[in-house]
């Protein structure tokens, strides 16, 4: 078979299914997102237009602008089969409608603000995660019987099961309270610029809700990678590097690791999800200028514009990451590519 | 029943830590039940005590506005659990039958639910409860929570049952079952419920971590009935009176630490079962102490 035949057999046995794939995702997340509000008890348009106006004055304008986007994005108009295209209709004109709180600031604008914050955060701190996880599980799952390795073991095991919240708060509590080594709160000081003072002020400000999300990335990878490399030390291979005396380093880095790469790539797509809502929760908790900070915001405000936003682009952000990751694993594995 | 009970506290010793957690945990929800008054009410500590650091007659200090730390958490301790559990008990219940279905009806039905399944897994979690929890957020109680949280979470165990179900078709005694004519259902019922159950047990047991992880988060984004007690809404509350910065930290610790405990608590046990129903690790088990291996550094660990 020759290299094209087998570009198209990949793109038919692998890629065209995994595409449709990520449509269905988007397709059923963009419905769950239409339903939600329309099956509520309550209905959602009045009930937020009383809360809004309970609290504050609002421009008239922007009372009857809220109730037309609203009514389109959760509006109980027409029949449901309308609504449904309307809604669509809307999305893939990427018009989410004007934030409430800020009215008339497009969603779009205010998510377009955080949104590098929170894809800078998140792409640092997943592949950090990841690498130090697999890492450090595999050389726990080889040295099993060392003190060390149990130590760390242990350590994971409590850090595991602890919610992003949590180790957000306990980091933010010793290292931005008792100790304040770092800021507590935002993103960067000083202007925008390329500057050393500016950049490293990002690092500074982005180390304690890094660090909040790689412990908790590398937790999870680390259990996994674990348990891969102690059922890999089992094979034949492994015994015959040691009696062969090769480097204990080698075993571990060249061929443990190696050898347990693949379920780590394929898992790497799933576990995007969880990181973000991770991302989310510690960016809230860090007053972060990412999406978190927005929705935390928006929560409290009840700016459902944004909230809405957030929740679509999210499961399309995600299912597209996770498409990315699932379409790069043929470069990794042959058995893929060369089928 | 009682033998596996002794073959999990002998061999496993996360499943031993894990089922002392829980021991204390079981107890401190059933201390809530003897609070003196009703902990989520205020002004019930005489006013020269509120807002005290732990002492000896209040263990876990009080707030500030006369509540009982210590009755506070052990009542959010039991709530939290009460939301979590109605979270599991729906999630694992649409799993198992889901999980079933597809793996019993195999084919086109399968591979529908399966697509569904599978995308259900990508889509993240959090962000819909929020919209959920948002929409809701006048009606919210704990069993709307933990129906809510439930509703959300049962793709992965699906996943699991369908692979149980699918290598139980395939077993020489279904086989001989179906042969001698016996009903699908008492199949289903007396012959791979059996099997079914441990699998199910582990999977309750860390679904507790899940939901717990996300009561704690929704309640600290005031998603959450805020007028009851529960770990997260006494965070919340820790933080919106910032009892930190009132130097009233016990306010703040006492229900971090036990949302950390309850969870690792949890954790441990599923550890400790699914290490159980690992193949491998039961062969390891089945023989005598050998001088390496898995089995041998726990039995070590033991004496």
């Amino acid at each position: 078979m020759g290299a094209k035949g087998s570009t198209m057999q990949l793109l038919k046995s692998y890629i065209l299914p995994r595409v449709a794939q990520w449509a269905v995702v988007i397709f059923i997340g963009v419905t769950l997102t239409f339903l939600i509000p329309r099956f509520s008890p309550v209905n959602p348009v009045d009930d937020m237009i009383g809360r809004m106006t309970a609290f504050q004055t609002i421009d008239p304008q922007a009372v009857v602008a809220m109730r037309a986007t609203m009514e389109d994005l959760y509006g109980l108009d027409g029949s449901l089969l309308e609504q449904y295209s309307n809604f669509w209709g809307r999305l893939l004109q990427g018009d989410l409608g004007p934030s409430f709180q800020n009215f008339p600031t497009p969603v779009n604008e205010i998510i377009a603000a955080g949104l590098p914050w929170t894809v800078g955060l998140l792409t640092t701190t997943i592949i950090l995660g990841w690498l130090l996880g697999i890492f450090a599980g595999s050389l726990v799952g080889y040295n099993q019987h060392r003190r060390w390795a149990q130590t760390l073991e242990r350590i994971v095991i409590v850090v595991y099961p602890t919610p992003y919240l949590i180790i957000a708060l306990v980091l933010l509590v010793i290292f931005a309270f008792y100790w304040p080594v770092f800021p507590m709160t935002g993103g960067a000081q000083g202007t925008p610029a390329l500057t050393w003072a500016y950049i490293s002020s990002i690092l500074r400000f982005g180390f304690l809700p890094g660090i909040s999300l790689v412990i908790g990335g590398f937790a999870f990878r680390f259990i996994i990678a674990k348990a891969l490399s102690t059922t890999e030390i089992a094979s034949d291979y492994v015994q015959y590097a040691e009696l062969a005396a090769v480097p204990k380093r080698r075993i571990v880095m060249s061929y443990v690791i190696r050898n347990t790469m693949l379920p780590h790539v394929n898992d790497l797509a799933l576990s995007l999800g969880s990181m973000f809502e991770g991302a989310l929760i510690v960016e809230a908790m860090f007053g972060y200028p990412g999406l978190g900070s927005k929705l935390f915001t928006a929560i409290s405000n009840a700016d459902y514009n944004i909230i809405m936003g957030i929740v679509l682009l999210s499961i399309v952000g995600i299912a597209t990451g996770s498409l990315i990751v699932d379409l790069l694993y043929p470069v990794f594995d042959p058995r893929v590519r060369l089928r | 029943m009682l033998t596996t009970l002794r073959d999990l506290l002998r061999f496993s010793l996360s499943f031993r830590f894990g089922l002392l957690i829980l021991l204390l945990v079981a107890a401190a929800v059933l201390t809530s039940f003897f609070a003196p008054f009703p902990p989520e009410r205020r002004r019930e500590v005489p006013r020269k005590f509120r807002g005290d650091p732990p002492s000896a007659q209040y263990v876990l200090g009080t707030t500030a506005l006369g509540q009982d730390v210590f009755w506070m958490t052990v009542t959010g301790i039991r709530n939290t659990l009460v939301i979590a559990g109605i979270a599991v008990l729906v999630g694992r219940g649409i799993g198992v039958m889901l999980g079933m279905i597809s793996g019993y009806l195999g084919g086109t039905a399968d591979r529908i639910i399966q697509s569904v399944v599978e995308s259900v897994i990508v889509i993240p979690r959090l962000p819909l409860l929020i919209l959920i929890a948002v929409i809701l957020a006048g009606e919210l109680t704990f069993v709307t929570l933990g129906l809510l949280i439930g509703l959300l979470d049962w793709a992965y165990p699906s996943k699991r049952y369908r692979a149980q179900v699918l290598s139980l078709r395939e077993r020489e005694f279904t086989h001989t079952a179906i042969f001698s004519g016996m009903s699908t259902v008492k199949i289903v019922l007396q012959e791979h419920l059996p099997f079914i159950t441990p699998f199910l047990l582990a999977d309750v047991v860390s679904g507790f971590v899940f939901s717990i992880g996300i009561e704690v988060t929704l309640s600290y984004l005031g998603l959450n009935d805020l007028n009851e007690l529960s770990l997260g809404t006494q965070i919340y509350w820790a933080n919106e009176w910032s009892s930190l910065f009132a130097g009233k930290p016990w306010v703040m610790i006492a229900p971090v630490v036990s949302s950390i405990v309850v969870a690792v608590g949890f954790y441990l046990v599923s550890i400790g079962i699914s290490e159980y129903l690992d193949p491998r690790k039961r062969l390891l088990r089945l023989q005598t102490p050998v001088e390496d291996g898995d089995a041998a550094a726990t039995t070590k660990k033991a004496t």
